[in-house]
């Protein structure tokens, strides 16, 4: 748990800078502060047994169908990079609470610091690769927010936004790598893949796999040719590049390269793959080091550089190069964020980073010169820093490797990229705090308060103990580390003197002319500037810009915010794809055989097809739409009472009623005619699309209802409990109430929904607006009825509703054994409701009205929820039923059962929400003058004073 | 049937495409005729068959998709509903019923 744990922490802790900000900058930094100790107080309590050679592991189940598991363990390997993690994350808060200045909000700095540590964390710990991928783009996105900190200025948005890209591609990539290396290993967690070296290194898959991963781990590490993106994050507050890219970030890719090692390296391609990127970098990036201006860029391109040296190392395949590489990691964080934090230090004492403004500052701030002096002769590889011990073993491995059989070239380019880091690590100091004082700093340089150098003095402190003293400082820690690499023991023999061999030659050699180049710095500079080169960022956004342009121009042709575009994509996405599969599977004609047809079904279905085609033809003409949707209405209620559905054909034609009601409503305030405004173009392709759609739904639906189920239906299972398991006969309704409960409770919950927004858009309408405005000076277009409530209407509702109530209850009874039920019971009691609305008039029946349709709908809800309740204290799951028969004195014996509390829970919101529906819409007609009734049914007479506001 | 079928979703499909609001309604509402049926449809039609159990009954029809069926009837009803509303509330505040209202529909009405 407690390896979990680790790498849970800086996440928790993240939550913490965001709160304690409020109680000031210290309490922040030091809650920060102590969120990363406790996770490095808990690596350490691991450290003896890991050290001995022991690898823990925590394994937490979190997708095991996936084989994405929570697994983590902690080996040497992992034991170094958590602590350097860590560590350098330690001096860092302490450095950023002395470096960022008061305006900036230190809280959120924090906050994203502590998750791209615990992102950082869970990489170096993860035992499962798909876990590591996680994590590793949780980096990417934590460092996007890191780099873009400062969101006032364009660079730092800009370099965020190349690191997120490059770094994201290459994750992709690498996520695919991952999936080929875990289907090839036949697991997903780590300790089993590198288990199976031979496996992998035979299968056809290896190269592609070792590719995508390489890419992944390049565009991490700012390999050639994707080192572009890290100058450009340098637009991040100083504290965020020490960190990103002196212990973390692109070292991630060099921790995946040693973690994979035992896997993936040894072979030709590993070699001229890695080795080769390597070599490049190194001395690509050294060479444009030379001639940065700028302090930080001068030492992003040394660490993209140097990252170069150590991918070179992993490249040789060798266990010698791995020590030096592991090695050379250690060296490097301690170095090179000493190096940033001093960079940093003289960027905020003289407002300028400028090489070339600088100069003289030996005497203004001695802290940081010492300081820097001893990093950059570090970097330099100048004896007897801890620089210099590794820069050795390098050339030492370099020495004795031929590339394609040639013995000269590896040592050759080698020493020339430690001759250009001499040269750029000695003009850092040269340039930067040797030389005549000057007059002309943007601001009095002098030294920092002992908080803020106090960082990289502990950095510095320990880069010296390692180069006096190799073995007892760091030895240990190499041993553990490049023995978890290589998957053996290790004794590493770091020592300042091997005699003189070739590396130490190589080594006074790039001395020598790294003084050379310095010397001779201005002309070469000029030499430089002279040449032209690519500029990477400008190809980088060449290629972007079209890339977003084409996005933007897709987004907005398929989402244009046009309802008829969106439906018509959708349909012939839909058709397309149907057809598609259609036509590429093999099909055989339904063998079951049709329905006899009699000459009722003929004639219904004859009145559909004309109906349909009516409404089509007819679709200006709303009224007249309207009678044709009545038809269509009525004839499908009529197919469902044929086709044994009775239930069905209740509550369609209940529902049919009550929707022509509403539209009519509607329509009284909508245009009568629909203008015809399409062309004919436009016509045809509907229709084409709509023809297609109808092809394609009904021959499926043929194709369906022409053979039998492929699996046994699970209606029989109904069939079979519903009286044992239910106690109804009426299967639907079982079903409804039962069965399927949670579902119906769902369903009637939305329906409460839908009224109560109807009903939320009718007071909208109402409220002071356009709409209102409009609503009051609404007059009467057409000629109206002379009779507005019709006697003999009024007269026949007023007979018709206690028969309708009775019905209701009736229906409802006898629903769970005979057709009927809540559903059906609230549709006819809604209806007969409606009628009285009709009748007599909203003023005049919404007077006579007791009940608050809103009360009915969460009163009806409430129910159905207690009768789900109650089962609970039966000790059975929700909605479980129980039943018994009970006889009332008048009535037959009939059946109780709980399921009918539940249905009258669903009567209750399907009534409460029919009613509030319509009669929200009526409250519209009311507002636009509709006169209300004083009495139950009056004569519409021109002239005439009845009726009332 | 299957025809039958065809046709609601073609009609309805077309009456969607419409650029005012009532087709829109209109054809929203034979959509979710030919999907209730389709639904429907898919327990196997019978004719006659009781969906209520009896002791005389011989077979039964599928009563999974009916109840299926049901709620979806009554659902679309108050979808139908809300959306007459939206379609009254979008008319009433703009004095229009063109869905699409990218282009410039001033006194359309």
């Amino acid at each position: 748990m407690s390896l979990a744990l680790i790498a849970a922490l800086p996440f928790l802790g993240a939550l913490l800078p965001g709160l304690l900000i409020r109680s000031g900058r210290n309490a922040c930094a030091l809650a920060t502060g102590t969120v990363t100790a406790l996770a490095l107080l808990m690596l350490g309590l691991h450290a003896p047994a890991v050290l001995s050679g022991e690898v823990i592991h925590t394994r937490i189940e979190w997708m095991p169908a996936l084989g994405l598991n929570a697994n983590f363990f902690l080996d040497g390997l992992g034991l170094l990079f958590a602590g350097l993690i860590l560590g350098i994350g330690l001096l860092i808060i302490l450095y950023a609470r002395f470096y960022l200045s008061s305006r900036d909000p230190m809280g959120q700095f924090y906050t994203y610091l502590l998750l791209f540590q615990g992102a950082m964390v869970g990489i170096v710990l993860s035992d499962n690769i798909l876990l590591l991928l996680v994590f590793w783009e949780l980096t990417s996105l934590s460092s996007f927010l890191l780099i873009g900190y400062w969101k006032h200025l364009p660079e730092g948005r800009q370099g965020a936004r190349m690191a997120l890209a490059v770094t994201g591609t290459g994750g992709l990539a690498m996520i695919a790598g991952m999936l080929i290396l875990g289907q090839i290993a036949g697991s997903y967690d780590l300790s089993v893949i590198l288990q199976s070296r031979e496996a992998i290194q035979a299968s056809d898959w290896y190269l592609p796999a070792l590719v995508l991963i390489l890419l992944g781990c390049f565009t991490k590490s700012a390999q050639f040719p994707f080192h572009f993106w890290l100058p450009h994050a340098m637009a991040a507050p100083t504290p965020v590049s020490a960190y990103l890219h002196s212990a973390t970030m692109v070292k991630a890719g060099l921790f995946l390269m040693a973690r994979m090692w035992p896997v993936l390296a040894g072979t030709p391609e590993w070699f001229y793959l890695v080795a080769t990127t390597g070599l490049v970098t190194m001395v690509v990036a050294a060479k444009i080091a030379l001639f940065k201006d700028d302090l930080k860029a001068l030492l992003a391109f040394s660490t993209v550089s140097h990252l170069g040296l150590v991918t070179m190392l992993l490249g040789f395949g060798t266990k010698a190069a791995a020590i030096a590489a592991i090695f050379h990691i250690i060296n490097h964080a301690t170095f090179k964020a000493a190096l940033f934090m001093c960079a940093g230090i003289v960027d905020h004492e003289t407002h300028t980073r400028d090489l070339k403004r600088l100069g003289g500052l030996r005497r203004l701030m001695p802290v940081t010169f010492a300081l820097s002096t001893i990093a950059a002769l570090s970097m330099a590889g100048v004896p007897p820093l801890n620089g210099f011990l590794s820069k050795e073993m390098m050339l030492e491995e370099v020495a004795h490797t031929a590339w394609a059989g040639q013995v000269w070239l590896m040592p050759a380019f080698a020493t020339l990229g430690a001759l250009f880091s001499v040269a750029y690590s000695l003009r850092f100091i040269a340039h930067g705090f040797l030389g005549p004082v000057r007059k002309d700093y943007p601001s009095k340089p002098h030294d920092p308060p002992f908080g803020m150098w106090a960082a990289p003095a502990v950095l510095v402190l320990l880069l010296v103990a390692i180069g006096l003293a190799p073995m007892p400082v760091a030895g240990w820690l190499v041993d553990a580390a490049a023995g978890a690499t290589t998957g053996g023991l290790v004794h590493a023999h770091i020592s300042h003197w091997h005699g003189l061999t070739p590396a130490l030659w190589m080594s006074v050699a790039a001395i020598g002319g790294g003084l050379i180049l310095l010397s001779a710095h201005r002309p070469l500079m000029r030499a430089w500037l002279a040449t032209p080169r690519p500029e990477a960022k400008r190809l980088f956004d060449g290629v972007l810009e079209p890339l977003a342009t084409a996005a933007r121009g897709v987004t907005q042709g398929l989402h244009d915010g046009a309802l008829s575009r969106y439906f018509a994509i959708a349909t012939v996405a839909v058709v397309t794809a149907g057809a598609a599969a259609f036509l590429t599977g093999s099909h055989q004609g339904g063998t079951r055989a049709p329905t006899p047809v009699d000459l009722v079904p003929v004639v219904g279905w004859f009145l559909l097809i004309a109906a349909t085609v009516a409404l089509v033809l007819r679709h200006h003409d709303r009224f007249l739409s309207l009678v044709f949707v009545g038809v269509v209405g009525l004839i499908v209620s009529m197919g469902f009472a044929y086709l044994s559905a009775p239930d069905l054909a209740l509550t369609q034609i209940l529902v049919e009623v009550a929707t022509v009601i509403l539209l009519l409503l509607a329509l009284n305030f909508l245009p009568k005619r629909t203008p015809a405004e399409t062309g004919l173009a436009r016509r045809l392709r509907d229709g084409a699309i709509a023809c297609a759609a109808g092809l394609g739904s009904g021959g499926l639906i043929y194709l369906l209802m022409t053979r039998n189920a492929a699996f046994p239906s699970i209606a029989d299972y109904h069939l079979a409990n519903a009286k044992t398991g239910g106690g109804g006969t009426n299967v639907v309704n079982v079903i409804l109430v039962d069965f399927r409960g949670f579902d119906t409770f769902g369903e009637i919950t939305v329906l409460g929904i839908a009224a109560l927004v109807i009903f939320a858009l009718t007071e909208t309408v109402l409220r002071a607006g356009p709409a209102n405005d409009r609503l009051l000076g609404w007059s009467q277009r057409h000629r109206q009825a002379g009779d507005r409530h019709p006697l003999m209407f009024v007269v026949a509702t007023r007979m018709v509703l206690p028969i309708a109530l009775m019905v209701g209850i009736y229906i409802f009874l006898r629903g769970h054994n005979l057709p009927g039920g809540g559903f059906i019971a609230g549709l006819v009691v809604a209806v007969a409701a409606l009628m009285q609305y009709m009748a007599s008039g909203f003023g005049w029946t919404s007077a006579r009205k007791r009940v608050e349709y809103h009360a009915l709908i969460a009163v009806g809800v409430l129910i159905a929820a207690a009768a789900g309740v109650g089962s609970w204290f039966a000790g059975r799951p929700f909605l479980t039923s129980a039943y018994g028969y009970v006889t009332l004195p008048p009535l037959e014996k009939f059946e109780l059962a709980t399921a009918m509390v539940f249905d009258i829970g669903v009567f209750l919101t399907v009534l409460g929400a029919v009613m509030l529906a319509l009669a929200s819409i009526s409250r519209i007609a009311v507002r636009a003058g509709e006169r209300v009734s004083a009495t139950p049914y009056d004569v519409d007479l021109p002239g005439d004073g009845y009726g009332d506001r | 049937m299957a025809s039958a079928v065809g046709i609601l979703t073609a009609a309805g499909t077309y009456l969607i495409l419409r650029l005012r609001t009532f087709p829109v309604i209109v054809g929203l509402a034979l959509l979710s005729y030919a999907v209730n049926i389709f639904i429907f449809a898919s327990g196997r039609l019978a004719v006659a068959l009781p969906p209520v159990l009896s002791t005389q009954a011989e077979g039964y029809t599928d009563p999974l998709t009916q109840a299926l069926v049901l709620t979806a009837i009554v659902i679309s009803f108050g979808m139908t509903a809300v959306i007459v509303m939206l379609a009254l509330g979008a008319f009433l505040e703009t004095g229009s019923d063109r869905i699409d209202t990218d282009d410039d529909d001033e006194g359309a009405r």
